[in-house]
């Protein structure tokens, strides 16, 4: 990042949040030692979870989380955009809608009728969308929730101008690397490893359950042959459309193969 | 060098020394020459066609091929067109500032081979870079060859790589130079069309020519066809690929193209090594 | 004890002899299994980390053990493609498994190493270089199979017999001795004979065991395969061979051969997979490959490597880092522009007939030792040897779909 929007020395950060629940902005604060790197590198103008002070716009990095779920949040996306040099979508919720777009399955109208007492004032989209629906995305870290070093990855990435080392290829490269045993094969645990973005460090595996796609598709995943992998493990359809309509359940590669099982129930 | 074959572990051969630019100046809108002075400990060689791996501190290194004249290695010269992170970095270097260089890598034209012939110089776009080198050579010693022609293709006039070196060589009575554009602009009195209309007229003789070609692979594909046209058999053509390059020692695997990897075998090949994969989608 | 540095790791030749029929050296000598515990603590005793096979998992992985206790003994797996499950024998063998889901290539190639490290020198992008000391540990690997002994010969000429060495691997490499550990039975997806890489270990290694459990006796008959293993078995309790205990090793080595049910044609594979890059087949393996990299990086041969250039947040420090890496990602051959081979199907015909066929081109041998372990740990369970018999029966069908550039050479 040469030249800072702001006139200050150090480049101006700001945290965004949208629909979720928090937990990618707090991998900020999880950061505890290199936090202080953070601060030290970028000054923290806009980050409601971690301090009162704001600072205007224009921002030299916006790291957005969560999903556009609302009339009003997809007018405050755009003047977000406008005021941010970089903006990164952070989290299943701002990179594929998050686990509430499970209403984008249904009719959202009769789950607001269910929960609220006055459904008519409950103001809300049919369907919940990630960021790169409404603006243009200069990056998307995938994972719920996402991973800090790779969230430090990335700042150092953007902050020196280089590409970040966040590699979209499967869970079952991290596997391999740490050493874990296929507990799909070993096993026979139906594991979305093999279709899901890498990041976590393959978490899951290491303590011999299957992956359950918190990251999200990886680079052109084959989900229908891991699919019919999963029916000769002895998942039925209603199952496999279940492994797929998760956190990211909006992610285009997800969503299609939960649709397919779904309807062959 | 860094480390060579007969000396392995002097330091680990993906790493870098460092070269400081000397002097830096734009080609053309997207296209930067940078002129480095090398810290080493012993003189700095490399053959006509050969590449360094270039290092931006903290950005990160790619394969560029050496662009300077063989016969004055201490200036090495590199030629790079901004297509991504680390060009970019590298455009925005100034005198004085370090790159990291590990090299040079790779095979070369065959400046030998090809004395006692025709030499036709085939290069699209920036794909002048890594032949210029063997212009050098040739115009150098153009007593060993007999016709040397260059064939060039650019997209417009204003992206014409090395123009003053190319009108030089122009006007060289025992040098034939063709350069064709994509699009003309309005002061452009040359030839407008692809680099392949330029083949059947040039000045060479089939049966005894040797062709050095680069350019984009799509490029290459098209320039062979037509040199088979014209009766110049595969063993007398030489192409330039590019693949991934991150190890450069044959070691890391990105390269590999077919039974070779590029970074060892190639960049240069003799086209009859490699035709049956040329024409083969996605290798 | 000699030092590692004089184990032989330059022999060029990677053991493929056809493995005709067992033979036990004249030197062998008989160690009784309650002495293997000597064997580790003279080992560890000489300095070496052992490393060795333990159930771990739900599988048999190789990592460092002290004592006899951590060995699969009665363990021993049942493989079939995507599919590997653990069971106990009647038999209490140390050895009685096949092949772990894990190559010894890990211990040699680590999966992630830094090279160097940098600091930046003022402000006009100098900087210095500080490579990390490389002092790997002398470490001893034992139960290494036949095929795998292939396997470690290959990467040798991989990583030390090229231009370039990879200091790494090299030094690494210099500081292992290998206890091999004959294979008493195959796997569902062993196929060593059909490679020839085994299953009877017969060189390049520094101690060779025969694990013999009858009704009256469980032993160990050794061979010793360098100065280093001869000093190492004459630490033990050992004595002399008789001709029935290399009958009994013989029995052993016999019953593994038998026990190989894959065969796997190989003849004319090099033109046979080369000659036909545009076969329509590769589409149909596409169809099931999940591009997951688990075959490339269970493979005790694959050797490819990204090299990752770090940053620290304030750009003062730099880091190149070497990982593993596999030609089934988009990443791998990716150009400006976009990537080179965008599709499955042109990815897994590089990685097949790089395995089977170009490797021949550029390291005189196969890439495949016939291990299986791509066939088990393939989540979908692809069987290579079978996709090559399906090209095979395809191109040689005479109403087989015409290909480009098949057939004229073939």
């Amino acid at each position: 990042m040469a030249s800072p929007a702001s006139t200050s020395e150090k480049p101006k950060l700001a945290v965004w949040k949208f629909a979720s629940c928090d937990g990618c902005q707090l991998s900020l604060l999880d950061c505890e030692d290199e936090l202080l790197a953070v601060a030290d590198a970028v000054e923290i103008a806009y980050f409601p979870e971690a301090t009162r002070a704001e600072v205007e716009g224009p921002y030299d990095l916006s790291l957005v989380e969560g999903s556009i779920t609302t009339p009003h949040d997809a007018e405050r996306i755009h003047k977000i955009r406008r005021e941010s040099k970089y903006l990164v979508a952070i989290g299943a919720c701002a990179t594929a809608g998050g686990i509430q777009a499970l209403r984008n399955f249904k009719n959202v109208n009769e789950f607001v009728a269910l929960v609220y007492a006055h459904p008519e004032y409950i103001e809300t989209l049919k369907v919940s969308t990630p960021i790169s629906y409404h603006v243009f995305v200069d990056f998307e870290l995938q994972g719920c929730p996402i991973n800090k070093y790779q969230l430090l990855e990335l700042i150092s990435a953007l902050l020196n101008d280089r590409r970040p080392n966040i590699p979209p290829h499967s869970v079952c490269v991290e596997c391999k690397r740490r050493g874990t045993v296929c507990v799909m094969v070993a096993n026979g645990t139906p594991c979305l490893g093999p279709v899901t973005h890498a990041g976590c460090g393959a978490i899951c595996p290491a303590y011999q359950r299957g992956c359950y796609g918190c990251y999200g598709p990886k680079e052109a995943p084959n989900t229908a042959a891991l699919a019919d992998e999963f029916l000769r493990l002895g998942q039925d359809h209603a199952a496999i459309a279940r492994f797929f309509r998760t956190f990211t359940a909006n992610a285009e590669a997800f969503r299609k193969e939960s649709v397919a099982h779904e309807h062959e129930v | 060098m860094i480390a060579t074959a007969s000396n392995p572990r002097v330091a680990h051969p993906m790493t870098p020394v460092l070269g400081h630019v000397r002097q830096r100046w734009m080609e053309t809108d997207d296209t930067f020459t940078l002129e480095l002075d090398v810290e080493r400990s012993a003189p700095f060689s490399f053959r006509p066609g050969q590449f360094n791996m270039l290092y931006v501190f903290g950005v990160g290194e790619i394969p560029i091929s050496i662009s300077g004249n063989p016969d004055t290695p201490e200036v090495l010269t590199h030629t790079t067109r901004e297509v991504g992170i680390v060009t970019r970095a590298m455009r925005q270097l100034e005198v004085g500032d370090v790159l990291g260089v590990r090299g040079p890598f790779g095979s070369a034209w065959p400046a030998e081979a090809a004395e006692e012939r025709d030499v036709v110089v085939i290069a699209g776009g920036i794909g002048l870079a890594p032949l210029r080198p063997v212009l050098y050579h040739l115009v150098a010693h153009r007593e060993r060859y007999r016709r040397v022609v260059l064939l060039y293709g650019a997209r417009t006039p204003e992206d014409i790589l090395y123009q003053d070196e190319v009108r030089e060589w122009s006007s060289y009575l025992d040098v034939e130079v063709h350069v064709t554009v994509d699009r003309a602009t309005r002061r452009w009195h040359g030839n407008v069309g692809v680099i392949t209309t330029l083949i059947p007229r040039a000045p060479f003789d089939p049966k005894n020519a040797l062709a050095m070609i680069c350019g984009p692979e799509v490029m290459m594909h098209f320039t062979v066809q037509e040199l088979h046209r014209r009766g110049v058999r595969s063993d007398q053509i030489y192409v330039s690929m590019e693949r991934n390059m991150q190890c450069a020692l044959g070691l890391c695997g990105h390269c590999q193209y077919g039974p070779s990897f590029v970074c060892k075998d190639g960049p240069v090949y003799r086209f009859d090594a490699i035709e049956p994969l040329f024409s083969v989608r996605e290798l | 004890m000699q030092t590692p540095e004089t184990v032989e790791v330059a022999a060029t030749e990677v053991p493929r002899d056809g493995q005709d029929s067992p033979h036990f050296s004249e030197d062998a000598v008989l160690l009784e299994a309650d002495a293997l515990q000597a064997l580790i603590d003279g080992l560890r005793d000489d300095g070496y980390q052992v490393m060795g096979p333990m159930v771990r998992d739900q599988a048999v992985v190789y990592d460092e053990i002290q004592d006899v206790e951590a060995l699969p003994s009665g363990w021993t797996d049942e493989q079939a493609p995507g599919r590997y499950r653990l069971t106990q024998q009647d038999r209490a063998r140390f050895f009685g498994y096949t092949v772990s889901p894990q190559a010894w290539k890990r211990f040699l190639f680590p999966p992630e190493r830094r090279l160097w490290q940098a600091e930046r020198d003022g402000t006009n992008g100098s900087f210095h270089v500080t490579t990390d000391e490389d002092d790997p540990p002398r470490r001893a690997f034992l139960g290494v199979r036949a095929c795998e002994l292939a396997a470690i010969a290959i990467q040798d000429r991989v990583f030390m017999e090229g231009p370039y060495v990879d200091p790494v691997y090299a030094a690494r490499r210099r500081n292992v001795l290998i206890v091999a550990v004959n294979c008493g039975q195959a796997g569902a997806n062993c196929f060593c004979t059909s490679m020839g890489t085994g299953p009877q270990a017969t060189s390049r290694f520094d101690l060779a065991l025969t694990e013999v459990l009858e009704d009256d006796r469980h032993v160990f008959l050794a061979e010793p395969g360098s100065d280093a293993g001869a000093a190492l078995l004459d630490q033990l309790p050992t004595r002399p061979a008789t001709d029935d205990d290399r009958a009994a090793a013989r029995r052993v080595v016999e019953e593994a051969i038998d026990s190989v049910e894959r065969q796997f044609d190989t003849d004319g594979i090099h033109d046979l997979l080369l000659d036909h890059l545009d076969h329509p087949h590769w589409e149909t393996v596409a169809k099931r490959c999940l591009a997951c990299t688990n075959c490339t990086l269970v493979c005790p041969t694959c050797f490819c490597s990204d090299v990752e250039d770090r940053t620290d947040l304030t750009g003062q420090t730099a880091e190149r880092w070497q990982t593993w890496d596999s030609c089934f990602t988009l990443d791998f051959s990716y150009i400006h522009g976009g990537s080179v081979r965008d599709s499955v199907e042109s990815r897994y015909r590089q990685w097949l007939t790089h395995k089977l066929a170009s490797w021949i081109d550029q390291f005189g041998t196969s890439g495949c030792v016939g291990c299986g372990r791509c066939i088990t740990w393939c989540p979908v369970g692809i069987d290579l040897t079978e996709e090559v018999e399906k090209l095979r029966a395809a191109v040689t069908t005479p109403d087989s779909p015409s290909t480009k550039d098949g057939g004229d050479r073939s």
